[in-house]
């Protein structure tokens, strides 16, 4: 099976077709032999020395001279090459078929070393040197036994400079003549220099040099610039809690430490955690401290810095200097009496012109009449349904109550006070004369008459809608009437009771009226809507002006007694005071309550004004108003006043002052009026 | 109406500011140039304050700078080196990548560099403004000195800021300007008064740092470079000052005698003369050869009046105190055991005119040894020592911090071998009245205006006695007494757990006399109080309120701290006494 051919000789074109036979690769050596060995198991190449390649071909001494050609070439021949004479080599007769190698396998014990020989068709036991040879080869190792490989060299060319040269060879011209290029490029250089193009490298500076940079201070260096500069804040000094043995209270407890844990990074009032070490030995390095650094310099070149103004005052003189409460008196200070008796939410109370009397409307649907000074429940009157408003005449020659509710506004005779001043009212309500011509009126009104004459019923107008409020007229005659209504022209109604006869004031809706009050001197009528306060003026009937209150929904309304200045009390905790003589905008806007005003009063004779609100609370303020003209009013809040408990998140609904006493009542959603004195 | 329309963002605010994108653009810089720009011309950007109206009615967040700022930078001669930079940058490369060393070698020879001494200049137009700018430079050149030879910056930078550093302590112990100093659990802090300027600087503990991988080191590096120009522009103008050669020598004395010894250990004589400086043991040589001791600078007197001369006195005194703190430690001599961070304590003692020395195989530079009979005392950081000399104190190292704060001499009881330490303060915190006041400042306080505060130990040691006998000892001991005082007030004032709550007697038959009346009277305030603020106008009340609450917050988190500390001292004596009972 395997081929050992040595030094063969080629037939002309089988250069190429080496390359494509099976299992037959050429390495090519120095010295010129080529040696191809194919194994049986796996074909191995290595080369051999000359005198190894002689041996073999000692040993194979019928030589095949075909060389190493394909022997498929001579297949259809009976030979297959010459031999050294030119004699024809023939192929054995009969050709070993697998049968036969297997027996040859099974039965040979030296089939291991026997190789076909294709070029003379023979086999070939291998002598032991070769199988020798062959083994070494497979290993790596040299042919020959003897080569030594770790021979010592013999080094020619060393550095050593030796007496003899290693060629004999003698120098060249070119290494005895200077070189003309050389000489061009020299003396280029030696121009360049000349002429000044060339300098000596400067040595560098690997140190920075210092010297005095502010010797000569220029004031002129100053600029602008420096003015406008903003320097960096330094950094923040650090405290005891930043020490490496703080005190113990400095150091944060187990959930304060967990907070701190879980909290952003942004969010914490320390960027670190305080600790405690027992020795400066044990105190580790600290891991943020690059990032520190790291972030100042960001601080410094990234954040836009500003001027800002700190203010340093004292709080104590923000507080404006107002003069003493004590030095305004009389104003109310105790809670004196406590009116029992409503079982529902009070909403209005009103007192009787002399102050002997009051009357207080409920959702209990009763109205009540009390005993200032005693505090006694005199008469309860049960009305058809909660009472929105009632209103006591303040014409001190007539006894007569307004009492509105649902669509109803009722005129009683309490018959409470002087027996003459009760049949006075009753005959001036009888003294009505029903005029000729009937005209067609918005409300109807109806006299009472029987059990409910008794009670006190006196008259009855029904109103086309549900009336809100009713308030009188200085004088006692006129009396008008809020229907809240958002779509319509008829909001408010005037009635005079003398002639019954009733009016309608305004063509025009101009938004939904809250409420609205008669000027206690002029002919003036004013109409409160949800944001602004419209003054009317009743005999020329025009409007002369229009207040804005700044509030988002005005609850409540009083004019001052003198008649030149207005409160409004609105649902968003303020009150307004007008000056009708100063501006149309608000003089003062106090926010006194915490939540929505409910009502407001000013006093008759005193200066003092209230409010109450749904916090529970009347504040009663100074309010003094001056004849000149120059100066302004003076408002000092003088008493907080608390009693009222708050129910249905509503507290005081409506506050009315004593006609003649410093004194101030207040009804609430607990079901109690207050007197406090 | 006639005239043009006026169009809109052409006038007013938007003018005069300009977005970091488009300076960049006008300035032709990359945006790592523009940066570098910025902080070495100490350019930052600015708020506006109609962000919308500058932005041209965008509300994209964006920086804004000041339109002049940028029309300044553009006349810098150093943006035409970064543009020089950027060239020969390409350069190099186009050079590496078609393999001409010769060309790379040229290249490299000729590296444009740039100089910042007009910068400092121009920023900084007196030597005062520069020393009030310092803080920042000397962290930074400190923290930048202790890095590793090798990876996140140049060895060059990190020697230099090694240099100024030893230079600017030298300069501070030469000085002796050292005013308060902290070990604080980031390191330790320094504060010196150099020309009347409070400079404060941190120094990290001796430690390999764990680099982060978040920070830029660009730009640290950047402003280390403008830092350390600055820092030695003003290193040289502080040795002027004090007549001392720059770059500093050491004293020809010291340095004929550092000689002998060492000279052998390090291979370049450069560098161990860097290490003989930072040993800080040895004087600096002076242009001028002065006398030994310095004559003290008297203050002139001069003829004054009324509140002149209270000022004169006042001033007088302060430099008094000056003086005596500034020879806190002198005639001490002290050894520093290999535990104790030994730069930091040569740097404190010698500021404060003690001797100092150290093992001489800790670092160069020690003077004495262990065994020199004449040591005072010994700082040292171990539980315990074997060989204990008996003519010296052994005590801890924040004994040192503590009495420079203190600026005298602490008793050195409380910082022996093996004691538990007293908390050590941050000498930078000054309360405000209302602050809270730790325990221990307030005892130091006592202990500075001379009063003696020998108790503590029996303090400590009796309890139980004291607590029977607290009357009597208040009597005996007035001077403990008034501390007491002191320490009560300051607790009930602000515990809602007082210490001694009698259970009150209502007396009805006061109702009407004295006290009730003036409790009246101060009710009436209170509400007389209430009322105004009711009539303050808006404005005024939202700044009231605020200012309230700032106070309400203060004093809370001083009862806060109060109530912790009570709590505290609660436990420990429990804890105290369960001991006492055990051992009986």
């Amino acid at each position: 099976m395997g081929t050992v051919c040595v030094g063969g000789v080629y037939p002309a074109g089988c250069e190429k077709k080496r390359d494509t036979a099976a299992h037959s690769l050429l390495i090519g050596s120095g010295r010129g032999v080529f040696i191809e060995i194919t194994h049986r198991c796996s074909p191995t190449l290595k080369w051999l020395t000359t005198s190894e390649s002689f041996q073999l071909s000692r040993v194979c001494d019928i030589r095949n001279t075909v060389g190493n050609v394909p022997m498929e070439w001579y297949q259809d021949y009976p030979h297959i090459g010459y031999n050294l004479d030119g004699k024809k080599i023939f192929k054995p007769i009969r050709n070993k078929d697998e049968l036969d190698e297997f027996l040859d396998k099974m039965e040979n014990p030296d089939y291991w070393r026997t190789v076909h020989d294709k070029t003379t068709a023979s086999d070939i036991r291998l002598t032991d040197e070769q199988v020798d040879l062959v083994h070494r080869l497979q290993k790596g190792q040299f042919g020959d036994v003897n080569f030594n490989e770790y021979e010592p060299s013999v080094d020619f060319f060393t550095n050593e400079v030796m007496i003899h040269p290693v060629t004999n060879r003698p120098q060249d011209k070119r290494s005895f003549i200077p070189s003309l290029i050389e000489k061009e490029k020299v003396s280029k250089l030696v121009h360049a220099i000349k002429m000044g193009w060339i300098k000596p490298r400067k040595p560098k500076e690997t140190t920075p040099q210092y010297y005095d940079l502010w010797a000569k201070e220029d004031p002129n260096a100053i600029l602008g610039r420096h003015k406008m500069h903003v320097p960096a804040p330094k950094m923040r000094l650090p405290g005891h809690e930043e020490s490496y043995n703080p005190p113990p209270e400095y150091l944060l407890t187990e959930e304060e430490r967990l907070v701190w844990e879980q909290q952003d990074a942004e969010d914490r009032k320390l960027p670190f955690l305080p600790q405690k070490h027992s020795c400066l030995r044990a105190v580790p390095a600290f891991s943020r401290f690059i990032h520190e650094r790291f972030e100042r310099c960001l601080d410094l070149y990234l954040c836009p810095r500003q001027r800002k103004m700190r203010v340093n005052v004292n709080p104590e003189d923000l507080i404006p200097k107002l003069p003493k409460p004590k030095d305004l008196q009389p104003f109310p200070t105790t809670m004196s009496l406590v009116y029992r008796g409503h079982t529902s939410l009070v909403r209005s109370i009103s007192a009787s012109p002399t102050g002997q009397w009051l009357v207080s409307g409920s959702d209990d649907f009763t109205v009540r009449f009390w005993e200032v000074n005693t505090g006694r429940c005199m008469k309860t009157l049960e009305v058809g349904g909660a009472v929105k408003s009632v209103a006591w005449n303040p014409n001190p020659a007539v006894c007569l109550v307004a009492v509105c509710f649902e669509r109803t506004v009722l005129l009683l005779n309490p018959s409470l006070g002087d027996r003459l001043v009760v049949s006075s009212t009753d005959q001036l309500i009888t003294a009505y004369e029903p005029p000729e011509e009937d005209k067609e009126q918005a409300v109807t009104w109806a006299l009472s008459e029987g059990l409910e004459h008794n009670m006190g019923h006196r008259l009855t107008l029904t109103h086309p809608k549900a009336v809100k409020q009713v308030v009188w007229h200085g004088k006692g005659d006129y009396l008008s009437s809020v229907m809240p209504d958002n779509s319509s022209n008829l909001q408010v109604l005037i009635h005079q009771v003398s002639k019954r006869r009733t009016q309608n004031p305004f063509r025009k809706n101009k938004g939904l009226v809250q409420c609205v009050s008669f000027h206690p001197l002029r002919p003036y009528f004013f109409v409160a809507t949800q944001r602004y306060v419209r003054v009317y003026n009743l005999i020329k009937q025009e409007l002369t002006k229009k207040l804005m209150t700044n509030c988002k929904w005005i609850s409540s309304m009083a004019i001052h007694p003198g008649g030149d200045n207005l409160i409004c009390g609105s649902y968003d905790c303020r009150l307004a005071w007008f000056d009708l003589d100063l501006s149309t905008k608000p003089y003062k806007m106090l926010r006194h309550h915490k939540k929505a005003l409910r009502g407001v009063a000013y006093h008759r004779n005193y200066p003092l004004f209230a409010s109450g609100a749904d916090d529970g609370s009347v504040i009663v303020c100074h309010g003094m108003v001056y004849n000149d003209l120059l100066q302004n009013p003076l408002i000092v809040p003088v008493k907080v006043l608390k009693g009222h408990q708050i129910t249905h998140d509503l507290g005081v609904l409506d506050v009315t002052f004593h006609p003649t006493q410093p004194w101030v009542f207040s009804s609430g959603a607990d079901t109690t009026i207050r007197l406090f004195t | 109406m006639g005239g043009l329309q006026k169009k809109k963002y052409e006038r007013g605010s938007a003018t005069n500011y300009i977005t970091r994108n488009k300076a960049r653009k006008k300035l032709q810089l990359s945006l790592a140039d523009f940066r570098r720009l910025c902080i070495l011309k100490g350019i930052y950007p600015h708020e506006p304050k109609h962000k919308k109206k500058v932005n041209k009615g965008s509300t994209a967040p964006r920086t804004f700078y000041l339109l002049k700022d940028i029309r300044f930078l553009l006349h810098e001669p150093i943006v035409r080196k970064f543009r020089e930079y950027k060239v020969f940058v390409r350069k190099l490369r186009k050079a590496y990548g078609k393999a001409e060393w010769t060309a790379v070698e040229r290249l490299r020879d000729n590296k444009p560099g740039y100089k910042l001494d007009h910068i400092i200049k121009e920023r900084y137009p007196t030597f005062i403004d520069a020393l009030r700018d310092i803080d920042d430079a000397l962290s930074m050149c400190f923290l930048f000195s202790t890095f590793a030879r090798t990876g996140k910056c140049h060895v060059q930078t990190i020697t230099l800021c090694r240099r100024l550093t030893v230079e600017w302590m030298n300069y501070v112990v030469t000085s002796r300007s050292l005013r308060k100093v902290f070990i604080s659990i980031k390191g330790i802090y320094y504060q010196a008064e150099v020309l009347g300027q409070l400079i404060t600087w941190l120094v990290p503990y001796q430690f390999a740092h764990d680099h982060p991988t978040d920070v830029d080191y660009r730009v640290m590096a950047t402003f280390t470079e403008m830092y350390t120009t600055l820092f030695g522009f003003i290193n040289f103008r502080l040795y002027q000052t004090l007549n001392l050669v720059y770059p500093p020598k050491l004293d020809s004395k010291a340095e004929s005698e550092l000689k002998a010894e060492h000279e052998e250990d390090y291979a370049m004589d450069s560098e161990s003369y860097l290490e003989k400086l930072s040993a800080l043991s040895a004087s600096l040589a002076r242009v001028v050869a002065t006398a030994e001791e310095e004559e003290e600078n008297q203050l002139d007197q001069f003829p004054a009046d009324g509140e002149d001369l209270e000022n004169m006195e006042a001033r007088e005194k302060e430099q008094k105190e000056q003086e005596a703190q500034n020879r806190l430690f002198e005639g001490l001599k002290f050894f520093l055991n290999r535990e104790v961070p030994r730069e930091s304590l040569a740097f404190i003692l010698r500021c404060f005119g003690a001797e100092v020395s150290w093992d001489k195989s800790l670092c160069i530079g020690g003077t004495y040894n262990v065994t020199d009979e004449t040591i005072t005392h010994q700082i040292v950081d171990r539980p315990d020592i074997d060989k204990q000399y008996i003519n010296r104190y052994y005590i801890q190292p924040q004994w040192v911090f503590d009495s420079v704060n203190a600026k005298m001499r602490l008793p050195v009881e409380d910082y022996f071998l093996g004691v538990t330490l007293p908390p050590h303060l941050s000498p930078f915190v000054e309360e405000k009245d209302g602050d809270y006041v730790p325990p221990e400042k307030l005892k130091l306080m006592a202990l500075q205006r001379g009063e003696k505060h020998e108790e503590e130990e029996d303090d400590d040691d009796d309890d139980d006695d004291e607590e029977y006998n607290d009357e009597v000892d208040d009597e005996d001991l007035t001077e403990e007494k008034n501390l007491k005082k002191m320490e009560d007030q300051r607790s009930q004032g602000k515990q809602t757990l007082a210490v001694k709550v009698t259970p009150g007697k209502v007396k009805p038959w006061e109702t009407g006399s004295v006290g009730n009346k003036v409790r009246l009277e101060k009710e009436e305030k209170a509400e007389e109080k209430r009322l105004a603020i009711m009539m303050m106008k808006k404005k005024e009340k939202y700044l009231y309120d605020k200012i309230m609450f700032g106070k309400k917050r203060t004093t809370r988190e001083a009862n806060k701290l109060a109530a912790k500390r009570k709590a505290h001292e609660d436990t420990s004596k429990a804890e105290k006494k369960q001991k006492k009972a055990k051992k009986q």
